[in-house]
């Protein structure tokens, strides 16, 4: 099938439950009231000329290009602007109107360059396609007088090109940016025939200016004004293929656009549920990593890491990586091996690890990244709920009153999420913001929180509980929802634990440094404000009250009343993009598939039955539980898929022993990433681009990937895990993703009607899809909790045992950055490091100038654990006593600095409190330059061997 | 710390969590956390610094430990934590 752009109906769709019926060019449209006549007549196929007009922004009505005639009204109206009317005639193509039109457009194209055989846009331009179906053949102005032609084009954005030249100011990039980014970076200079579109910086250009490079302005342009520089360089798409994006957790979904295997770009599906044809910086353009130089295509294996690599065929690697497992399997024993499954991979892939660990290794020493991110929200939203996941759809968010931030910062994880939300703020609902930072939700154009609670890092549980008191106290906690949804004697445990004079927010002042009326009032706010949801992220799990903090935010949403329809619930925004995947899959070590224990009899029979071995009744090892072993000795062997926990975990002093006491380390990954230093075996990864498969997003959205290119490596990911179980035995002779999806259905009770054919019907999936829900659950808990009542569930605030004081007075906090995902391994390998080349300390000013530290200043942070350096950045952001970093760049090893501090529960690090001290200086640390010459020298290939 | 401390620290840190539930219910809860998500050796090891008597080793920490020694493996889920009690209506995730 050839390319086809996606259908645009020039107007927003209208959500009204009243129809319609007018005639348009002699046929009959029924439409919801509020829908334009535009939409009405391309609802029934007829397209009426447009150029200012696009159906994912409000009507404009500037371009004069959609005028109809309307029986009984005076003049021609803008179709564009016009709502329909019961009875209406409409007609769309009169000689008026031909001659109208044509009149307008010859304006247009006479301050228009005529090079549209070499023009990037040629055959995808609107303005192209407008003037033809206008029957515009000739300008009569000629093109000598004052024009707009030949002005330079701003080349700053590395992702596009903005050629003046061609813009016909219609400002849909101006009104892309406004409402579907909400980030208002771009405006409409000057006026009449100086009008242009500017960035509103002092160069004047994208990348100076406030623009996030979302690709919305891009998307909008009806000319080649705005262009993807791969279409500038690549040419136009000849097919395109629907697929999900491989970054964050909110699951965006794209038309990945192709000339033959080639990508040209990726642009946002506006069917996608999740996104609704808004893109980031990242799934947008940062696609580059898949062709990258550095991406490892052929399996190396080494005797010891201090070897160089050696390439060797496919079949050398697998049976070299069954006889190193099967080696440490009979020497030591077969508790000595594990496997850690990819949040990156999908859900077919994660399966088969957990299954090759399960069925191959004979133990449950399988765990995910989500240790290190979410477990806390498995904990707690089970405990209380009875679901592992979040509450809501995406949607959801466009019904809330009071949207309560806690612990995230949605703008720079979950930048779509962030728009939508944004949306909605605009639009009058009142916002909560709980965290330390100042993030940009707090205050940015048209958004102003109400209530900034900037809290000390670690009093999550403080602040939560206080809020819990005022609620209480005041008797603003919903108790008809409570006596009818949830357990009313915990939750008078629960009433009476939060009452106590030693929640109150004066009382709690101290410790929390929230001031105790903001907190009254956000509490008030919340309780009183309408439909109230709470969204989360890291900042809340990666503490060492993590799960207590989840649970705390499920007893505030329930004794208010907050569960359970449309604009409420409890959203944790996950982190990467299949992080929720990952966990439903049975990449945790106590549990298979669909959160069920493993010391469940039913459940082990269920799949000992069909996979035909035993399954172990005991629980596995957690990550820093392996690592832990393999220190002292007792584990041997790990298989890793798409992850870096040499980056990413913390205290990598102590990862780094754990992978240097093994003796099997099997890296499954795109590039030679920090684990791959500490590797024996290397297994070349591919691309989401490259396999098929299903993401499962934070809002538990079962999404179809699709591939698109084949995989560079040879393998997909999925073909890779099954060769290496059949080396060592297993009978696995999977021929498509399809039947493992089938098998996972089969076994998974939440996924029960889920299949490759179901998601193909219908998009996407929000599980549980069973019987009782055969087309998914956007919304959970309507009718009562998973568990049955829900749980109220007293969380004491114990402080955190990582300790200010003399030598480490500061506390270190780490986060990302909008340009950049997880450790950067895919993203430093694209253009986007134009926005973020390396990690940065946010450093409050009176701290810094305390230390004689000035802005882009060298510094060492140092804590208990261990030491760094990198650039300091001065800024108002973070508060006195506290400090910020990323951790996306390997320089800097971020986590040399955090420590073993885990939540109680899950053992998810407590990367956000580290105590710390800051101090000028003049180079790196000893760490850093030993831990460059170990890479330098892990990384060495050897040279092919000549044949004789 | 080293892994043994490190155990010791997990079995405190779960107990101090627990807490606010009352001394009984902490213990249970505690006990029924460590076997629902602590690996066989991770057990082992635990139950070795009861019988060392070791004094790092917190009142509720201790009691608990005892207690699932006591009570042998495989260990049921209490409805202490009601983690994965897939026992109960609506327990699993099957929606």
């Amino acid at each position: 099938m050839g390319y086809e752009p996606q259908a645009d109906f020039g107007t927003p769709a209208s959500d009204s439950a009243e129809t319609i019926t007018l005639t348009i060019d002699g046929r009959e449209a029924s439409v919801p009231a509020g829908t334009t006549v535009m939409r009405a007549a391309a609802e029934i196929g007829t397209a009426i000329p447009k150029l200012c007009a696009t159906d994912n922004l409000k009507q404009f009505g500037s371009c004069r290009l959609c005028l109809v005639e309307i029986d009984g009204r005076r003049g021609t109206p803008a179709s564009c602007t016009t709502p329909v009317e019961p009875g209406m005639v409409v007609r769309t193509q009169t000689p008026m109107l031909q001659k109208l039109r044509k009149g307008v457009m010859e304006l247009y194209i006479s301050d228009h360059p005529l090079d549209c055989l070499t023009c990037a846009a040629n055959g995808d331009c609107e303005l192209q396609d407008q003037a033809g179906a206008v029957g515009l053949r000739d300008v009569r102005y000629g093109y000598e007088g004052a024009n707009h032609l030949g002005q330079a084009k701003d080349l700053s954005n590395p992702y596009f090109d903005f050629d003046p030249s061609k813009c016909i100011v219609c400002s849909r990039c101006v009104r892309a940016c406004d409402e579907v980014q909400g980030t208002f970076a771009l405006t409409i200079d000057g006026h009449g025939f100086g009008s242009k579109v500017s960035a509103g910086t002092a160069a004047d250009d994208f990348l100076s200016s406030e623009c996030v490079s979302c690709g919305a302005c891009v998307q909008a342009c009806p000319t080649a004004t705005l262009t993807e520089r791969a279409v500038v360089e690549i040419g136009t798409p000849e097919r395109s293929v629907v697929t999900t994006c491989a970054y964050c957790g909110v699951g965006c979904t794209f038309r990945a656009e192709m000339r033959g295997e080639q990508l040209v770009r990726m642009v946002p599906w506006k069917d996608g549920k999740a996104n609704r044809g808004h893109s980031c910086v990242k799934g947008r353009f940062a696609w580059g990593y898949a062709q990258h130089q550095e991406r490892i295509l052929k399996p190396m294996i080494r005797a010891s890491i201090d070897q160089p690599w050696r390439e060797v065929e496919w079949n050398e690697a697998f049976a070299y990586a069954a006889s190193e497992l099967n080696r440490i399997r009979d020497k030591y024993g077969r508790l000595a091996l594990g496997g850690i499954t990819s949040s990156r991979c999908t859900n077919e892939e994660t399966f088969l690890v957990q299954k090759l660990i399960r069925a191959g290794f004979g133990n449950n020493n399988v765990d995910t990244c989500a240790r290190v991110c979410h477990s806390p929200t498995g904990y707690g939203l089970k405990t209380t709920f009875g679901t592992s996941a979040g509450t809501q759809d995406f949607d959801s968010v466009a019904f809330s009153d009071v949207i309560l931030v806690i612990g995230a910062n949605p703008t720079d994880a979950h930048p779509v999420f962030a728009s939508r939300m944004k949306r909605r703020l605009r639009q009058g609902a009142k916002l909560i913001v709980i965290d330390p930072r100042r993030i940009d939700l707090v205050r940015s154009p048209h958004i102003e929180a109400a209530h900034h609670l900037a809290l000390q890092p670690g009093t999550n549980v403080a602040v939560l509980t206080a809020i819990g008191h005022v609620i209480v106290t005041e008797g603003l906690a919903d108790e008809a929802f409570i006596r009818a949804r949830c357990d009313w004697d915990e939750y008078q445990d629960w009433a009476r634990f939060v009452s106590d004079a030693r929640h109150s927010p004066e009382t709690l002042e101290a410790v929390t440094r929230v001031s105790a009326a903001e907190l009254r009032a956000a509490a008030r706010l919340f309780a009183t404000g309408g439909n109230g949801a709470i969204y989360y992220g890291l900042g809340v799990t990666e503490h060492s009250q993590g799960s207590s903090t989840v649970m705390a935010i499920a007893n505030l949403a329930m004794a208010t009343g907050n569960i359970g329809r449309p604009g409420v619930g409890v959203n944790p925004l996950r982190g990467q993009n299949n992080v929720q995947g990952a966990c439903d899959m049975g990449s945790f070590p106590h549990e298979l598939s669909g959160y069920r224990h493993v010391s469940d009899t039913e459940t082990r029979a269920l799949f000992e039955a069909d996979w035909g071995v035993p399954i172990d009744p005991e629980p596995g090892l957690r990550i820093p539980n392996m690592l832990d072993a393999a220190v002292d000795g007792v584990f041997k062997a790990l298989y890793v898929q798409g992850e870096d926990i040499l980056q990413s975990d913390p205290n990598t002093r102590h990862v780094s022993a754990g992978l240097a006491a093994m003796e099997c380390v099997i890296v499954h990954d795109l590039f030679l990433n920090e684990t791959a230093n500490y590797a024996h075996i290397f297994l070349p990864g591919s691309t989401f681009l490259e396999k098929d498969g299903t993401f499962t997003n934070a809002e538990r959205r079962i999404q179809p990937v699709r591939k698109v290119m084949s995989p560079r490596n040879g393998l997909a990911d999925w073909e890779v895990t099954q060769e290496l179980a059949r080396a060592m035995g297993l009978d696995w002779n999977y021929t498509h993703p399809s039947e493992i999806m089938d098998e996972i259905a089969r076994l998974t009770p939440s996924f029960a009607g889920v299949s490759f054919a179901h998601l193909d019907e219908a998009g996407s999936l929000q599980w549980p899809v069973n019987q009782a829900a055969p087309h998914g659950s956007p919304v959970m808990h309507v009718e009562g909790f998973v568990r049955g009542k829900g749980k109220f569930v007293v969380t004491d605030y114990v402080p955190t045992d990582e300790k200010t004081g003399p030598r480490f007075p500061l506390l270190l906090t780490t986060g990302r950055i909008l340009s950049h995902y997880n450790v950067g391994a895919q993203t430093r390998r694209t253009a986007n490091t134009a926005w973020h080349p390396e990690d940065r300390l946010e450093i409050h000013p009176t701290d810094a100038e305390n230390r004689g530290i000035k802005d882009g200043d060298w510094v060492r942070l140092a804590s208990r654990a261990g030491e760094t350096t990198l650039r300091a950045l001065v800024t108002g952001r973070v508060a006195p006593g506290v400090v910020y970093t990323t951790f996306h760049h390997p320089e800097t090893q971020a986590n040399v600095v955090t420590t073993d501090y885990s939540d109680w529960a899950t053992n998810c690090p407590e990367y956000k409190v580290t105590a710390v001290q800051i101090s000028a200086s003049n180079g790196p640390t000893d760490w850093q330059e030993d831990y460059e010459q170990l890479s330098e020298r892990s990384r060495r290939i050897a040279p092919p061997v000549a044949a004789e | 710390m080293n892994s043994i401390e490190h155990l010791v620290y997990m079995a405190n840190q779960i107990g101090r969590n627990l807490e606010a539930l009352g001394h009984d219910h902490a213990v249970a809860a505690t006990a029924d956390h460590i076997a629902s998500f602590w690996d066989p050796r991770m057990k082992r090891l635990i139950f070795e610094r009861l019988e060392v008597g070791d004094p790092t080793l917190s009142d509720i920490a201790r009691a608990a430990v005892t207690c699932l020694r006591d009570r042998g493996a495989p260990a049921p889920q209490s409805r202490a934590t009601e983690f994965a009690a897939v026992d109960q209506p609506g327990g699993s995730d099957a929606g």
